[in-house]
């Protein structure tokens, strides 16, 4: 991490004042009006719209690795993702994911 | 879970807030606690770590900027891409308006700060199963439900930084941070849209790697919300 303490402070107290603005806004500013309904419909899929797409290269080229894909972290992604879906609970789906990737550290390890 | 709170005064709305709440605690705290071990492991201060918990207090977007910033991305583009994280919560805001648009702005300004997946979605449930609340024992019960999770978060971040120091690097921590990305995610994927969006979303961020730190992940966000809001409108109009 190359950034100076105030680049850092600067970062915690831009997000700080973005992220209060964004769970203000409708609330706090904009009142009773209503949102189109497609502003509302694209906004629902924010969540399933970034995590994915910032996740996807960190699993395929680990920087850990320089960049080589690892089967062990293919794996325990994978495994997340299936106990994740079939759970329905994000508790659950760390637990199995985690497990998975220590569990498989260990065997190449012991290889 | 009696009807007795129809008519109870605010007190009783606020304790059935942190019953209810109470359960998250579970999922709250392993959670705040890697979040210091990781910041801390990836080279913020105690203090910088603590700033980012009790300021920012929005668990997905921390993770995603101190990604960003093991990455070395432009301070605009962790910015960019930590606010997208949390560009969810307009939507959380703008859907509590019609039930606690009349209270006091310093207690809407409250309820903004303390406006996270747990204490939203446990409130709108509440809300909309008794139209009948009065606006007080909204706010009471919103309180109530952030009133176990919000100090616990802060706490845990704590015991987090000051063990993490002491973890050694063969825990390969580097990728506990996308399992836990993984794991928010994998649940919310219920419908065709959100694997749509989900899947464009991946697709677009690799093919737009080369670009610097950032871009391509804000490319990739904005294809996908379109898609995820498309696909719906197009399964809405097929099953009429």
């Amino acid at each position: 991490m190359n950034y100076s303490s105030a680049e850092i402070w600067l970062i915690i107290a831009l997000m700080a004042v973005g992220t209060f603005l964004i769970r203000f806004s409708f609330l706090g500013l904009i009142g009773n009006r209503d949102m189109p309904a497609f502003v509302l419909r694209l906004l629902r899929y924010t969540p399933v719209a970034v995590l994915p797409g910032m996740v996807a290269p960190l699993v395929l080229w680990p920087t850990a690795t320089q960049g080589q894909t690892d089967p062990v972290r293919l794996i325990a992604a994978l495994v997340t993702v299936l106990v994740g879906v079939w759970t329905r609970s994000a508790l659950w789906a760390i637990c199995g994911g985690a497990a998975t990737f220590y569990i498989a550290i260990a065997i190449v390890a012991a290889l | 879970m009696t009807t007795s709170t129809v008519k109870a005064p605010a007190k009783s709305a606020y304790w059935a807030g942190v019953r209810d709440g109470a359960p998250f605690i579970l999922m709250a705290g392993p959670f705040a606690t890697l979040f210091g071990v990781i910041a801390t492991d990836a080279g913020l201060t105690l203090a910088q770590a603590m700033g980012f918990t009790v300021l920012v207090i929005a668990g997905a977007a921390q993770f995603a900027a101190v990604q960003l910033m093991v990455e070395n991305a432009s301070i605009a583009f962790v910015l960019l891409a930590a606010l997208a994280v949390n560009l969810r919560m307009a939507m959380y805001s703008a859907s509590l308006v019609p039930y606690l648009g009349a209270a006091p702005l310093w207690k809407r300004a409250l309820i903004a700060y303390l406006n996270f997946d747990q204490t939203y979605v446990m409130s709108i449930s509440r809300y909309e199963a008794r139209p009948e609340m009065s606006v007080p024992d909204r706010v009471s019960y919103f309180f109530g439900v952030a009133t176990p999770i919000a100090p616990l978060w802060a706490v845990m971040t704590l015991v987090g930084i000051l063990a993490g120091k002491a973890i050694p690097d063969a825990w390969a921590l580097d990728f506990i941070m996308p399992i836990m990305f993984l794991a928010m995610v994998a649940p919310m994927l219920k419908s065709r849209a959100h694997l749509a969006a989900a899947g464009v979303s991946v697709l677009v961020a690799l093919a737009l790697t080369e670009l610097p730190a950032g871009t391509g992940l804000l490319i990739a966000a904005g294809a996908a919300m379109l898609t995820g809001a498309l696909v719906e409108t197009w399964m809405e109009r097929r099953g009429r």
